[in-house]
């Protein structure tokens, strides 16, 4: 069962192959064997999945209306708040957490019929790219258990690539979907900012942060995306637009496609083997009737400081909250406000949140506002604009998703070479527009991801492109070893 | 030395919307602590704020009645600093894009003369919770349900001269926001606090001396007596040779003093930027105008044409136009009985006195608009005179009828009018009052007008106050001259 895309056990739901309750027994089972290597979730709710598995197998057999979703397991990342289950964001801070509400997300899946296996990990508070920032431990890559993930969606990534699940949700901040997808040999999208609510989701950066499915291939991720897409009312950053049938033009043909490549994607710092297999991927494009041109995003290169003065800012302030009064860690006997204030967010944030909550405090700081967020915001205008141009000439931008395959778990010590990890993700998001990341072969036995960009609201056609190449080329099926032990 | 006071207000009006700012829960004042706080309120990880468009209405009608000019766009920032009653460590609130523009008020002063008042600027904002330090044995309590409860924040220029011109500003903003019914104005209650800018410069100079913020002043009185002693403070200060320093200062009313809370050295850099959950709020000129065509009669309208048509002088036209309870008030009762006069004379005479006695608000008067009203009527139709009004007064006030022809009839108040009865009366007053008919008889006829007031007196009585007294007048001085 756990070789099969989510599409496959749909149809083999509905056919009545098997029922919701076996498949999810079965994903429970692999879970409990596997994923003390890889330690992709932080709760494994089995009790409560099997219940609404079984409420599943019910709503098929009573017959009527029931979604193509109905009795599907998936997995959230630990960052999605979900009544009377614990939501840690991968902190300590958090880790006493229950949520008296579900994320709209959730919700939304839930409504569709779907199951919950748990929560995944994650890198604490969303800031990382490896998974080596979470209070729970750090997530292994299943392609190779000396290598790291991706982040800060390590814990959903891992856990899909490894077969304990047919797809889950994350988030991207600044390609916390799409690097790790690339990273797990998975596709992942990351819509465009306002197309799923974000509301129950933990704010990181609020003006970059945005939910997206991780699947196997690029029609899983459409499946997902007809559910979690669209206005909420609770979100006003969610835009009012009319949500397509995501899978109704996944074959649509693609002789005429305009592709455009940015010639900063593929400069100085990018693994000779990661462009490879891009430009393989982009060959086959062509095959496909697609035309190629290289295209400039000429502000790429001020992306990254972009990004880390307006995300830190937001976060310093996103996680001003976790004051050790309402809920979450609180340290023992403080001796007044201050104390508790200090103390509790001492012992509860991880080292990497410090940081960025120290940086975004002093970027936000009087005498420093204008030089840093003011300007940054300037940049984040020109990056837009950019991409803007470039869809003027082009239909859709590829390149990689990550400037290396997955590297080995504690490779990268100090933070800036960490944070150039997000050098071809992060201007999407300061942009706001979507992006994929769907597998495109392997250096080493580790995975490499294509990524493709589309303007606003262009899901329908990324998803579109990504399952042609689909069609053509079987990366995204193949499976780790691990997948396949405990079978 | 000559020393002029310069003072400028910032006042937090908490808006009359039904919900808060950013959320859906209650905002009724007196709830169980922590009840009306919903996982917004509380900051909950994953919430986000949604703008109650209700407030933003709030915020332009106040903006269009004060002359305003109302953003295009305004947008929310957040301020950030951390607190116990404040949940998210930061209030969501508008530094660099206010809804409400500049623009000006017009206050009367003692001497009915009138002045502008400038307003800089007016921004919505949620308010925080409530720290409460009493009854938890050296601990905190923290309240949250007026956390996220929505505040206008008038801030005004620097143009008050006086203690008096700042309270005189407060009311009349105060009478326009309950005019507006964004704001039921209950200072007691915190819906309207204010922080005072005091600043004392030598009579002639034109910049400004340093200035020292007195906040949360919570009533008329108080702002009146902090302007006072704050002025004295730094006139002495500087008098010494001493220097004003730039500081946030507290009023306490027990001592009537200001003591100093921070130094400008202390003062918290709050990290201002644009709140990344809320959308700018863009408004057109449909949403404005269709805003300005529902704006009510504003004071100042009213204080006009209640001279202008209704006659009234300048004062009881101010006096009456104060408050938007006590114009409506009035406004009844000149309605029901048709005499504007009459009506307000009562409204400010026996009611007020009645209200004040009893420390009661026009909107708790016992007696309606109505029931004063129709009890006037009958003044005008002569059922009852001046006298037994007062009474049937009383007794409506004491809940003892329900109207004033209810309270005429069973107290028998109804003048007599009957010329035979009235007669009758007449005649046996001068039976037993041989006496003061020789003395009325003796008098020289200059000194009898008065003499006649003690028979009307008799007469009177004898009628338990329901004898007309124009006509007992009449009849017994043609009766007691047939003596002569």
């Amino acid at each position: 069962m756990h070789d099969k895309t989510l599409t496959q056990l749909a149809a083999s739901l509905k056919s009545g192959e098997f029922s919701s309750r076996e498949l999810t027994a079965h994903y429970l089972q692999k879970i409990e064997k596997t994923d003390g290597k890889l330690n992709s979730f932080i709760t494994v709710t089995g009790e409560q999945a099997l219940d609404q598995a079984e409420a599943a197998d019910k709503a098929r057999a009573g017959g009527g209306d029931t979604g193509i979703l109905t009795g599907i397991p998936l997995a959230l990342k630990d960052i999605f708040c979900t009544r009377d289950v614990k939501t840690s964001c991968g902190s300590k801070m958090l880790d006493n957490f229950i949520a008296p509400y579900n994320a709209t997300v959730v919700e939304k899946l839930s409504a569709a019929g779907t199951i919950s296996l748990g929560k995944t990990n994650m890198d604490e508070f969303a800031m990382g790219s490896s998974n080596e920032n979470s209070h729970f431990g750090p997530v292994k890559n299943p392609w190779d258990l000396k290598a790291v993930p991706g982040g800060s969606s390590g814990g959903s990534a891992a856990a899909v690539a490894a077969g304990l699940v047919p797809a889950a949700m994350g988030t991207d901040t600044g390609g916390s979907i799409r690097q790790p997808a690339a990273f797990c040999g998975i596709t992942g999208l990351k819509p465009t900012y306002g197309r799923v609510s974000r509301y129950g989701m933990i704010a990181y950066a609020s003006s970059l942060d945005q939910a997206g499915p991780m699947a196997r291939s690029a029609e899983d991720c459409a499946h997902l995306m007809n559910v979690i897409a669209g206005h909420d009312v609770r979100d006003s950053t969610s835009v009012a637009r009319g949500v397509p049938d995501y899978t109704e033009t996944l074959n649509a043909p693609l002789s005429g496609l305009k592709i455009g490549l940015p010639k900063e994607y593929f400069g100085d710092g990018l693994a000779p083997e990661v462009e490879k297999a891009v430009r393989d991927a982009v060959k086959m494009y062509e095959s496909l009737g697609a035309t190629v041109r290289e295209v400039s995003l000429p502000h790429t290169h001020y992306a990254i400081p972009a990004y880390y003065v307006i995300a830190p800012a937001e976060a310093s302030s996103n996680l001003s909250r976790f004051d050790g009064v309402r809920f979450g860690h609180r340290c023992k006997e403080p001796i007044d406000l201050m104390d508790l204030y200090k103390r509790s967010r001492a012992e509860g944030f991880g080292e990497e949140v410090k940081r960025r909550i120290l940086i975004g405090t002093h970027t936000l700081s009087e005498g420093f506002f204008d030089a840093y967020y003011t300007k940054a915001q300037k940049v984040r205008r020109l990056i837009r604009q950019d991409f803007l141009d470039a869809f003027e000439e082009v239909d859709v931008l590829m390149g990689p998703a990550a400037p290396t395959p997955a590297f080995d778990l504690g490779a990268k010590k100090d933070p800036v070479s960490m944070y150039l990890q997000d050098i071809y993700t992060i201007a999407v998001n300061l942009a706001g527009i979507p992006g994929i990341s769907v597998p495109a072969g392997f250096a080493g036995g580790r995975p490499i991801g294509l990524q493709i960009l589309g303007t606003h609201f262009a899901e329908a056609q990324l998803l579109n492109v990504a399952h042609q190449y689909q069609q053509a080329t079987d990366w995204h099926l193949q499976l780790p070893a691990i997948a396949e032990e405990n079978a | 030395m000559q020393w002029e006071t310069v003072i400028g207000l910032e006042v937090h009006v908490q808006l009359a919307t039904r919900s808060k700012i950013f959320s859906g829960a209650s905002t009724a004042f007196g709830a169980e602590p922590n009840t009306q706080a919903c996982a917004v309120d509380l900051g909950l990880p994953g919430t986000l704020p949604v703008l109650n468009e209700q407030a933003v209405a709030m915020a332009v009608q106040f903006g269009l009645a004060v002359h305003s000019d109302i953003a295009e766009v305004s947008v929310f920032d957040r301020k950030n600093y951390f607190y116990a009653d404040l949940p998210k460590g930061y209030q969501t609130s508008q530094m660099y894009h206010p809804i409400v523009g500049p623009g000006e008020v017009e206050i009367t002063l003692d001497d009915d003369t009138t002045k502008r008042i400038r307003i800089h600027h007016a921004h919505l904002e949620e308010d925080a919770g409530k720290s409460l330090h009493e009854d938890f044995l050296g601990m905190t309590g923290i309240d949250l349900n007026r956390a996220g409860t929505p505040l206008l924040e008038i801030v005004s220029e620097p143009d008050m001269r006086s203690a008096k011109e700042a309270v005189a500003y407060l009311k009349a903003i105060h009478a326009i926001v309950t005019y507006l019914g964004i704001s039921d104005g209950n200072m007691a209650e915190g819906s309207m606090r204010c922080d005072v800018n005091v600043s004392v410069r030598p009579k002639g100079q034109e910049a400004f001396g340093t200035r020292a913020e007195i906040k949360n002043v919570n009533s008329f009185r108080f702002v009146e007596r902090a302007i006072a002693f704050e002025v004295e403070r730094q006139i002495e200060l500087i008098e010494d040779g001493g220097t004003v320093v730039q500081e946030t200062r507290l009023f306490d009313p027990e001592r009537d003093e200001t003591r100093s809370m921070r130094t400008k050295e202390e003062a918290n850099d709050y990290r201002y930027f644009p709140c990344p959950d809320l959308l700018p709020v863009v408004l057109d000129e449909a949403y404005l105008d269709h805003l300005r065509s529902q704006l009510p009669e504003l004071p100042a309208d009213k204080r006009e044409r209640f001279q202008s048509e209704l006659g009234l002088s300048a004062y009881d036209a101010s006096v009456l136009s104060a408050s938007r309870e006590m114009a409506e008030f009035f406004e009844e009762v000149h309605h029901v009985c048709g005499d504007a006069k009459q009506a307000a004379n009562w409204v400010q005479g026996e009611l007020s006195g009645a209200l004040n006695r009893e420390n009661l608000s026009i909107t708790n008067s016992p007696i309606s608009a109505r029931q004063l009203g129709e009890l006037l009527s009958r003044v005008m139709d002569d059922t009852i005179n001046g006298k037994a009004a007062k009474q049937v007064f009383q007794a409506l006030w004491n809940g003892q009828g329900e109207n004033a022809d209810e309270i005429i009839e069973t107290k028998g108040l109804k003048q007599v009018t009957d010329t035979g009865a009235i007669e009758a009366m007449i005649d046996q007053v001068i039976a037993e009052s041989p006496a003061q008919v020789a003395q009325y008889r003796d008098a020289e006829p200059d000194k009898r007008g008065k003499m006649i007031g003690y028979f009307v007196g008799q007469v009177m009585k004898a009628s338990r106050g329901t004898a007309n007294p124009q006509q007992v007048n009449g009849v017994l001085k043609a009766k007691l001259d047939a003596l002569l």
